[in-house]
Formats: structure tokens, C-alpha cells, sequence
């Protein structure tokens, strides 16, 4: 169910060259050429000059809420030294090389790492044999032949119980659903389907596991009602899904291949604003990062910030304003897996720092966050040590608003202002 | 034009008695029993089906394909030997000025957004005379729930540039309050439902907000013979909504028409890949459903489509139609996409030289002598001047104030979305240099209560 602006998000908003080749009815218009200096005329003559309207900026003044600056981020491995000490990394991938990549990328070289090394791979949805509209199977039919990859007819219902069929008779499906916002049709067979699978066929032994899927999510500055929508915690809330957000190539690639080979089926959501904006060392070859494993991936004693996905990098620009601004330590932690999720590494920290604030995009009514504040506050041993109130920040109980998003969505000024707080109770 | 409004008219309330529906429950059942000797099946699931001792197989390939409806050909002709124009000559000029006035918007718009003075842009090249004509063959009080290429049909019931545009920049005068993207049109005063991205999901709404006309007629007989249009493209056909849609409307006896813009591409998906069959209206058939299929490029002939298609859809108590309108996407999917990534530019060249709705039916216009080179040209200027007028007012007016982010999602405020809107206004307060709030109407101050 392809909403009308299917590729723009991944083309408008990240700044690309745009290549028009627009020359429609030449016969009855005025020249393409014609039309822009009139355009451009009009739009800078006296009467009606306006000033431009920008659709994705940053106020003149701000300190905290800047564009994420993902060339230096401390989140990315910018170099392959730093890609290859990842301790979570087998020892032969440590050994080997890197190559640099963008997300949809490190995602291209991870479905093809799958489809070479087992021929039960299968990948397939809408648009996906020319590369997808984020391009994220580009070159794959080409490579690994059109039997393999494929493009399905637009219905997300039809695609999810395919892969739930292929699934339960042996294959590895990696179905792509084109946008989050679309995978409602979808909805029956993942819930009711693909989740109670290997828990309705008991002794028979048969389930869904080995399907994957994808989906991108998450708001990228003007994508409105249906192209932003971040819906995992409807997804969290059902047994027997794995529920995955990677927040890095690196990762990604890690995580995915992890996905495809897991025995239970994952939903595996891509934040798009990602696909071409996060930028780093990839190892080469075929790796595994752990599923349901959270990441600490800054250390600190004061309070802990929890995350997953694009957040991430606003939550560590916003502490790294805190540290400096009120000399404490803040612990950054991304679950990754975000269920079933890894309980025990969010409660040690909480434990050690007392303070707690979750960070996600989707909307803060029984969100990931409520989990995640609820199981701190059960935990006997980490209630005892909390100082102040598990705070989220999140988006609001709204849907996403074209013109409102810079309001909408956690950012870096309200998670400073959420860590002052927590430190302040 | 004054709305009517149902509700206001929905007095008289129909009981319908329980026993009344197992009567008829029982009746239908008892008639169902196979008799001994009989030529036909009467099962229940098949009424009419006469027995067969030849062990077959249908096969689609054998059935012809349903045929193309044309009134006028490539080249303006008239083929069709009962075709008569029913407009006069002012209402064709002004059709065919609502046709260019979308295709020149289309044009302005795109480069406008190549420009970055607004989000997103979908131009409907080539399908300008589905979207026009169809609409033409329609009242002012029929409903229409569109897909998200159909800009014409808002044209053609009097939304104006200024309509689009305000929608287009989010603007203060946006009825969708600032909250929708690009081409997510609607208008309640032309009875024409909000677009919502999400494909078909408007096909079934459409079959029930038929059954609500069908209804509301059936208790107060006063008011207007109405119809449902719903436009969908041929990629969208293979959601299932589009399927439950068509049968629950022919099970209902909905006065429905579907109004599929089969284009050939579905975002890079062609047609081919999208069903195999004979296109969307072999399927009409399938459900029950009276079908025409028309050439999409052919102003006349959806029109004549469409004005049978209404007839149709309010005979016997109301009843589905299905219009499969042969065209072709000329333009790339979105502004966001670059279609010759996988299709020949020679094919869409090709396309673009061979036939074209407006092409068309401005030879037919030439040919009855109603317009002329000089004409085409006053009308090409001072459409292209209007829409560029238009643009620069709504460009530079305010967006809607802030917290219409938090209105709307319910009837009312809840109080877990008041508290949210206060803690967002102490926050602006306490960064005001982090956010920009100058081009909202009434800056942050519209987030006191």
C-alpha cells in the first residue's frame, strides 16, 4: 500500500541532486527551460518576493536542537579500527576489512550476504526487483536471478501470508513492506499467523520462523500522516515477533543477518531518515550481531538515557550538552532488540545511576517506554535505588503532522531538558 | 450550493422485525434444495449453473478480452455513430480549460518542488480527461472518495487555484490545517472525502457511504438521487480492500462507481507484474458487477461512461458499477521518483507522442471549428498566470497555529493531550531559541489555553 510519495523520502530529504528528466508534453507546453525562468522570475520579481520557504532547517539561534552531525557522531565508526574492535564482532570478521556505507546499504550487503550463503533466502515485495524505493535491493534480482527476488503485486496482506507459507514450509523469507505506515493490511498475518505459528502447531514442530520483515519507519522532517510512523510498540505487545531497530549500518547489516537466519520471525524496522544520512565503516563478509542483546554505548553514573534507532544520535548530543553543561555522567543505552527485550542491562544501570529517561519517536500512550519504566519500577532491587521518576520522551498522542513535526518528535532540547530534570528531582 | 445534510433529515426510523429476517432466512433456504432430474445445479453457492458431462477446464485465454469503448479516436474523429455531444460548446471549453489548467498546475508544481518552495508534488500527466470527464458525468451532491492522482475531478467541481495552492504550503487557509502532505486535497462543501495515502482503503468506505446514500433515500424519498465515485489505480486493485470493497457493495446493492485509472505502473511496478487477467474489469464480472471498460484518453467516451455509469448505479434500489480507464502514467510516480530507473524513456516519448487526452480533445474542438491556435494560446497564458498568482499568495501566508497538532485527533481536547500541550508550551518557553515558531500563526501563543 504504497502511499503517494513513496520515494521521496529517500531522495527529497537527503539532499541529492535531483535528476528531472521532465519533458512532458513538449509539443503543447512552453520549454521545461521556459517555465523555470518564468517560475523563477516570478518567485524573485519585488511584488512577490518571499522569502523561501524551507521545509527541514534549524532556528538561527538554537544550541541544542542543530542537525544531527553524522560525520562526527561518536555513534558511527568513522574509521575501520573502530568497526573492528567491536567486541561483539567474531574473531575472523575482526581480522578482515571494512568498506564505508550508508544504511541502505549496509542493508543491500546484508540481504546479498543471505541470498549467497543460503539458497532458501528468498526476498520479495512491492517495487523491490528494481532496487526498492529506498534501494535497499538494488542489483539483488540481477545478481541472484528473479526467482529469488522479486517484485510482488501491492498488498501487504498477500505479501505477509506468502511469506508466512513460504516460512512454514522451509524457506527464508525477507518480505518488504514499503513503509511502516502501511503494514496494517498485513496486520492479521503477522498477529495472528506468523506470532502463533510454532505455538498452535505444537508437537508438529511446524512455525514461522526463518520469515523476516522489513519495513521503514520513522519521520524524516515532512512525511506526514503516512510516512513517519514508527509502530513497533504494536508490535512489542504481541508474543512470538522479535522486534528489531537498528541504529547504525554496521549494526544493521549485523542485526539482519541475525534476523534471517533466527528460527522465530522478526519485524525488522529500518528508521529511513537513516538509509543515506548515517554513513560508516561496514565489516565485509558475513557476521552476526546478537538479537534481544542491548547495547551500553556510552558509560556514565548519573542517569541513564534508553533508546533505539534514529533517537539515538539526539540523545547523545543532548548529553554531551549535559555533561558539559552540569558536569555529571550520563550512561546511553540502545536496546536494539526491542523485544523481548534485555531487561538485565537497562536494570544494572538503573541500579548504578538511579535516574532514568526513555527516548522514542512513536507516540509516548503505551509506548516502549511504558515497558521499559514499568519493568524499573517492578524490579525491587532497582526501585530502591531510583532518585527521581522514570521520565519519557516521546512523540505526543497525535499523529504526525506535516507542518508540526519539529514539535512532534524527541529532540535534542527536550531530552537535555528531561536529563536536567531527572537530576534536578 | 447548499450541503444537504442527512442527518437533519433522518426522522423517521425503520424497524425491521426480527421474524421478518428469519422468514426470508427460511424461505431462501427451503427454495435451495436440489430436486431430483434436475438440469441445474441448485446448490446454494451457485443458483444457475447447468450440469455438464464434459470433464473441463475454463481457461482465461480463451475468452476475448473486454473491448475498449471509444467515442472519438486518436485524432478527434468520431467513431462511435451514436455518439451526440450533450455539452454546449462553453461547457466543453470549459472542460477542456479545467484539463490544461491541471496539466499546467502539474507542471509548475513539479519544478516548484524541484526548487524546494514546498515538500512533495504528484502530477497526473496524461490522466487528465479520467479525472475531468468522469467528474463531469456526476452531480454536486454525489461523494467522491479519490486515490491520490485525480486533481481534475476537484477541478472539475470548483475547487480553485487558490484551494490547491493553500493545501499545497500548509497554509493557514489549508483545510487540512497544516497537517496533511501535498495532494492530500478535500473538500467538504464539494462533497469530495480528505486523501489518505494509504491505497483502497477507500474503496470499501466508498461502497458503505453508498449504502448510507441508498439509505437515507429509502427513509426520506425528498431527498436527491445520489451516487458514490471512488477512483483507485490498477496497482491499488490488488489490495484486498479493493476486493471487499466490490463484493460488499454488489452483496449490499450500492450505488457505487469504481473508477479505476489503469495507468500501467504502479511505482515501477508495470501492470504485468501486478495481475495477470484481463485487467481490473474482468473482475467486475467476477463479483456481479456491471462493467465497461473505456479508453482513458477519450474525454467523450468517459464521460458516456460515466453518465451510463450513474444511471446504472441508481437502478433497481442501487447497484455497483465498475469504469476500467485504459491510460497511461506519462509522468513519473512522484516528484520523488525518477521513472526512466526502470522504463524506457522511448516508451513514455512514445506515449506522449501517439495520444494524450488533451490533445485529443482539442482536435475534436478544432474539428467543430470551437477552438483555434490563437485561443489555445489566450488560454495557456492566463491559466499559467492564475496559477502562478495563486502560488505566490498562498505562499506567503502563515501556517496554522501550533496546536492545531493536538486538535482533531479527538471530538475534543482530551485532558492527557491538554497536559501535553501545556508542557510543550512551558518548554518553547523555557528554549524559545531552539525552535521556529514566527511563521505559525500566532506564534507559541496559540498553546495557552
Amino acid at each position: 500500500m504504497r502511499g503517494p510519495s513513496a520515494l521521496s523520502l529517500s531522495r527529497a530529504l537527503t539532499r541529492r541532486p535531483h535528476h528531472l528528466h521532465h519533458h512532458h508534453h513538449r509539443a503543447l507546453f512552453t520549454t521545461r527551460g521556459q517555465r523555470q525562468q518564468q517560475l523563477a522570475a516570478l518567485l524573485t520579481s519585488s511584488p512577490l518576493n518571499t522569502p523561501k520557504r524551507t521545509y527541514s532547517t534549524h532556528p538561527p539561534n538554537a544550541k541544542l536542537n542543530l542537525p544531527t552531525d553524522y560525520s562526527t557522531t561518536p555513534l558511527l565508526c568513522h574509521t575501520t579500527t573502530t568497526a573492528l574492535t567491536n567486541p561483539e564482532l567474531p574473531p575472523e570478521t575482526r581480522n578482515g576489512t571494512t568498506k564505508r556505507m550508508n544504511l541502505f546499504q549496509a542493508v543491500n550487503d546484508a540481504l546479498a550476504t543471505a541470498l549467497a550463503e543460503d539458497e532458501s533466502v528468498l526476498i520479495f515485495g512491492e517495487d523491490v526487483a528494481f532496487g526498492g524505493v529506498f534501494r535497499c535491493t538494488g542489483k539483488l534480482a540481477e545478481t541472484y536471478g528473479a526467482d529469488r527476488v522479486f517484485n510482488t503485486p501491492l498488498t501487504e496482506q498477500g505479501i505477509m501470508g506468502f511469506a508466512i507459507g513460504a516460512a512454514a514450509e522451509g524457506m527464508r523469507p525477507v518480505a518488504e513492506i514499503q513503509f511502516a505506515d502501511y503494514v496494517y493490511p498485513a496486520f492479521d498475518q503477522l498477529v495472528n499467523e506468523a506470532a502463533k505459528y510454532r505455538y498452535r502447531d505444537g508437537a508438529c514442530g511446524r512455525s514461522a520462523g526463518g520469515l523476516t520483515v522489513r519495513m521503514p519507519c520513522g519521520g524524516v522532517g515532512h512525511g506526514a500522516l503516512y510516512h513517519s510512523q514508527s509502530p513497533e510498540s504494536l508490535f512489542t505487545h504481541i508474543p512470538g515477533l522479535r522486534v528489531v531497530m537498528p541504529r547504525s549500518p554496521l549494526q544493521a547489516k549485523g542485526l539482519l543477518l541475525a534476523a534471517i537466519r533466527s528460527n522465530d520471525p522478526v519485524v525488522f524496522m529500518e528508521p529511513k531518515i537513516l538509509y543515506r544520512a548515517a554513513v560508516e565503516q561496514v565489516p565485509a563478509g558475513s557476521y552476526e550481531l546478537p538479537l534481544s542483546k542491548a547495547e551500553v554505548l556510552k558509560k556514565g553514573d548519573d542517569v541513564t538515557v534508553v533508546s533505539y534507532g534514529q533517537p539515538l544520535y539526539k540523545c547523545m548530543a543532548a548529553l554531551e550538552q549535559a555533561e558539559r553543561d552540569l558536569g555529571v555522567g550520563v550512561e546511553l543505552i540502545d536496546l536494539r532488540t526491542i523485544y523481548p527485550w534485555d531487561k538485565e542491562t537497562v536494570l544494572k544501570s538503573v541500579r548504578k545511576t538511579g535516574r532514568c529517561v526513555v527516548v522514542h519517536e512513536a507516540m509516548v500512550n503505551a509506548g516502549v517506554g511504558a515497558e521499559v519504566a514499568a519493568v524499573i519500577q517492578e524490579d525491587a532491587e532497582t526501585f530502591v535505588r531510583l532518585e527521581a521518576p522514570v521520565v519519557r520522551v516521546a512523540g505526543w498522542s497525535i499523529h504526525t503532522p506535516l507542518s508540526y513535526e519539529q514539535f512532534n518528535a524527541p529532540d535534542v532540547a527536550r531530552i537535555y531538558d528531561n536529563i536536567k530534570k531527572v537530576l534536578g528531582f | 450550493m447548499k450541503r444537504i445534510r442527512p442527518s437533519s433529515l433522518l426522522r423517521r426510523p425503520v424497524r425491521v422485525s426480527p421474524t421478518t429476517l428469519q422468514h426470508v432466512h427460511r424461505r431462501t433456504a427451503a427454495s435451495l434444495s436440489q430436486r431430483p432430474d434436475s438440469t441445474h445445479l441448485k446448490f446454494p453457492g451457485a443458483l444457475t449453473s447447468p450440469f455438464s458431462n464434459t470433464m473441463k477446464y475454463e481457461v482465461p485465454s480463451n475468452y476475448p478480452a473486454l473491448p475498449t469503448y471509444r467515442a472519438i479516436d486518436q485524432h478527434g474523429v468520431v467513431v462511435d455513430p451514436n455518439f451526440e455531444p450533450d455539452m454546449t460548446e462553453e461547457e466543453v471549453i470549459k472542460h477542456y480549460k479545467d484539463m490544461l489548467t491541471v496539466s499546467i498546475m502539474d507542471l509548475i508544481m513539479f519544478d516548484a518542488q524541484r526548487q524546494g518552495r514546498l515538500s512533495f508534488y504528484m502530477v497526473s500527466a496524461g490522466e487528465e480527461a479520467v479525472s475531468v470527464a468522469t467528474a463531469s458525468a456526476l452531480t454536486k451532491d454525489d461523494v467522491v472518495f479519490c486515490q491520490y492522482r485525480e486533481q481534475g475531478v476537484f477541478k472539475q467541481r470548483g475547487f480553485e487555484l487558490s484551494d490547491f495552492m493553500n493545501q499545497l504550503f500548509a497554509n493557514v487557509k489549508d483545510p487540512g490545517k497544516g497537517r496533511n502532505m501535498p495532494v492530500h486535497y478535500g473538500s467538504r462543501e464539494l462533497n469530495i472525502h480528505t486523501i489518505s495515502s494509504p491505497l483502497a482503503t477507500q474503496l470499501p468506505q466508498a461502497s458503505g457511504a453508498a449504502y448510507a446514500l441508498k439509505i437515507q433515500r429509502m427513509q426520506n424519498p425528498e431527498m436527491p438521487p445520489r451516487v458514490v465515485a471512488a477512483y483507485f489505480g490498477e496497482g491499488a486493485a490488488s489490495e484486498g480492500d479493493f476486493h471487499a470493497a466490490l463484493n460488499i457493495a454488489a452483496t449490499r446493492s450500492c450505488p457505487v462507481i469504481f473508477i479505476c485509472r489503469n495507468n500501467g505502473y504502479a511505482i515501477s511496478t508495470p501492470s504485468l507484474e501486478q495481475y495477470r487477467g484481463d485487467g481490473i474489469a474482468s473482475r467486475g464480472l467476477g463479483y456481479g458487477i456491471e462493467t465497461i471498460r473505456v479508453d482513458g484518453n477519450d474525454f467523450w467516451a468517459v464521460r458516456e461512461a460515466t453518465k451510463k455509469a450513474r444511471e446504472l448505479a441508481l437502478q433497481d434500489g442501487g447497484k455497483p458499477v465498475l469504469i476500467e480507464a485504459m491510460t497511461y502514467r506519462v509522468s513519473h510516480h512522484s516528484t520523488s521518483d525518477d521513472s526512466f530507473a526502470y522504463r524506457a524513456r522511448v516508451e513514455v516519448e512514445d506515449w506522449k507522442r501517439r495520444d494524450n487526452p488533451i490533445a485529443r480533445l482539442r482536435k475534436w474542438m478544432e474539428s467543430k471549428g470551437i477552438w483555434d491556435e490563437q485561443k489555445e494560446k489566450e488560454a495557456r497564458d492566463s491559466i499559467r498566470r492564475d496559477v502562478l498568482k495563486a502560488f505566490a499568495e498562498a505562499e506567503k501566508l502563515k501556517k496554522p497555529a501550533i496546536k492545531n497538532m493536538f486538535e482533531d485527533v479527538y471530538e475534543e481536547l482530551t485532558p492527557d493531550l491538554k497536559a501535553q500541550m501545556r508542557e510543550l508550551s512551558e518548554h518553547l518557553d523555557r528554549y524559545p531559541e531552539e525552535y521556529d515558531f514566527g511563521e505559525f500563526e500566532g506564534g507559541k501563543a496559540s498553546l495557552e489555553q
